[in-house]
């Protein structure tokens, strides 16, 4: 649905996205993922056909965006970055408005506008004026607007930016329900949002993609030493001759005490090869150990992430830290 | 086509719905409307020349009325959308640049025509207090008004040109506003310098809006005045298109 190729932007002399290159299929929801400043925002504004590039090509169903471009545009429904309205409209009639200029006929437009009405939940603010809606209202407003000519693609440019913690759960719920109708690319900088909802994800860092897979494919592909870890808690009499016998078991490469208090231990172990957690809740079985906790903790997206986007001087760490801390991110 | 209509409706019910357009409508009318009491009034004093439509279009109220609303209803058009991002919008719907700015111009026209015609209420009460006409014939009538609209048509243009230019409706406005009075006022140039030639003041007559007006509310049409509003409004719309394209490449 989407293909890019050789996508070239720069202000100036600062370069915005360098010789990127991807492309989105039909019924996918990708996610495009990087630091502030990664030129997530350049990308999807020259997709969406308001910016054109300085070199490469962008098909949208099969148009140029740039040569084709109503023709592509007709396709697109876009979300840009802080969702601009006119605040002087009504809410049912912005829609109206923003329907009839997409092309949708004239008799269909009620019907439409209703569709994009009920799927965002904007029904009990459909006449209050768009200049006073909350933030979470204007998001939806935004993206009634992107879905109301029901196009192929939409590009959704940080859709939960701004939000509070249920409305960022609302609107996820929302793009997850679009992805059964819908070709989605969206951009984030929070984690655990791309995680929630795409099937894909594009880490893009400095105008380059820097890595592309599943979540799953990009915890293997990782550079994070194990991907993954045990926990085991139990109560024994001697914490260090547990430690001793854990070392020595042949399908543990490593194992570390975390915490001790009132005669529970709590371990941290890297296995080799295999999960080895049957076999451990053998071995404590065979030495009497009473076990409270054996499970696996995935490797979280965030660090694959740091991985493959190393923390510059200009983004902080606490940025990095803030991105595993978004509200929502259980859902 | 459709896709103007809907564009232009937008730019009109937009003016409506905020007050920018009733409080003009409302200052226009205060002032016109002294105006014309000011030259019925006139006709107290004895016989004149002139009739009620010419004295009324050739005033300093009229006139300073007329070049201050330039400014005014053009500022917001392209400086509004570009500031709240809307423009992000309208560019990214299957809408070509030249529909945007071909309906953004419309739209001012049909807003600044709209505040002109209550004037035409005037002469009818002239007519239904005194039943004589307001003017000379009818011709006068059509004259008055089609200059005015030839007019706006140039000057709106020119605020279109000015406002695609910058996201701030201010500076907009400024420059609108010197760019109207520059061609406003070049017709008055040859008071100032007694040495100009034949040719330099029949020019500056020609293209001088308070010379034409006395023409056209005469019922003396002028086509090269005609010519000369069609060519420019043409010429500064066509400007504004290059100015919105090029924004799209600077980013």
């Amino acid at each position: 649905m989407i293909t890019v190729q050789g996508l070239t932007k720069s202000y100036g002399t600062a370069d915005a996205i360098r010789d990127l290159s991807f492309s989105v299929d039909q019924g996918e929801v990708v996610g495009f993922l990087g630091p502030n400043g990664a030129g997530k925002s350049t990308t999807m504004k020259i997709l969406s056909g308001y910016l054109p590039a300085d070199s490469g090509e962008v098909r949208i169903a099969g148009f140029d965006i740039f040569s084709d471009s109503l023709k592509a545009r007709s396709r697109i429904g876009y979300l840009p970055e802080n969702v601009p309205l006119y605040p002087e409209m009504r809410v049912g009639e912005y829609l109206a408005y923003r329907a009839s200029l997409k092309g949708v006929r004239s008799r269909r437009i009620r019907e439409k506008v209703e569709d994009a009405v009920q799927l965002c939940g904007l029904r009990n603010v459909q006449k209050q004026l768009v200049g006073t809606l909350s933030k979470g209202y204007r998001q939806r407003v935004g993206l009634a607007d992107a879905l109301v000519n029901e196009p192929d693609i939409l590009i959704l440019d940080e859709p939960t930016i701004g939000l509070d913690p249920n409305q960022i759960r609302e609107v996820r719920a929302l793009i997850k329900g679009l992805a059964s109708r819908h070709t989605i690319l969206l951009s984030s900088h929070i984690l655990s949002e791309v995680e929630a909802t795409c099937s894909r994800i594009l880490i893009i860092n400095k105008g380059r993609i820097v890595a592309t897979g599943t979540p799953t494919e990009l915890r293997q592909r990782t550079s994070v030493p194990l991907s993954r870890t045990i926990r085991l808690e139990i109560l024994t009499e001697s914490s260090s001759a547990a430690l001793r016998e854990l070392n020595s078991l042949p399908y543990i490469s490593k194992a570390t005490t975390l915490t001790e208090s009132e005669g529970w231990v709590t371990y941290e172990i890297s296995p080799r090869g295999e999960d080895p957690r049957l076999l451990l809740y053998e071995e404590a079985v065979r030495r009497g150990w009473k076990l409270r906790e054996l499970s696996t903790r995935e490797v979280p997206l965030e660090e694959i992430f740091s991985s493959f986007v190393p923390a510059s001087p200009d983004q902080s760490a606490t940025e990095l830290q803030s991105l595993g801390n978004q509200p929502g991110a259980m859902s | 086509m459709r896709v103007f209509w809907t564009l232009l409706k937008r730019e009109v019910s937009s003016a409506f719905l905020t007050p920018m357009a009733w409080v003009l409508l409302f200052f226009l009318l205060l002032l016109t409307g002294f105006n014309f009491y000011a030259g019925v009034s006139s006709l107290n004093h004895g016989p004149t020349e002139v009739t009620v439509v010419e004295s009324f279009f050739n005033t300093v109220f009229f006139w300073f009325s007329f070049l201050l609303l330039f400014p005014l209803l053009t500022m917001r058009l392209f400086s509004e959308e570009y500031r709240t991002g809307t423009i992000e919008l309208l560019m990214t719907a299957p809408v070509r640049d030249s529909q945007v700015v071909f309906a953004k111009f419309s739209g001012a026209l049909v807003l600044y025509s709209a505040l002109w015609l209550p004037t035409g209420l005037y002469f009818l009460i002239f007519w239904w207090q005194t039943h004589l006409q307001a003017a000379g014939a009818m011709g006068a009538y059509l004259g008055t008004y089609g200059l005015l609209f030839l007019m706006g048509m140039f000057y709106l243009s020119l605020g279109c040109l000015c406002s695609s230019l910058t996201r701030h409706q201010i500076s907009a406005a400024v420059m609108t506003f010197c760019l109207v009075a520059l061609f406003f006022f070049t017709g008055l140039l040859t008071f100032l310098s007694g040495q100009v030639g034949t040719l330099m003041k029949g020019i500056a007559v020609t293209f001088s809006p308070i010379d034409q007006m006395t023409q056209f509310s005469r019922g003396l049409y002028d086509t090269r005045a005609v010519v000369w509003y069609l060519v420019m409004t043409a010429l500064c719309l066509f400007l504004t298109f290059q100015s919105l394209q090029a924004r799209r490449w600077r980013g």
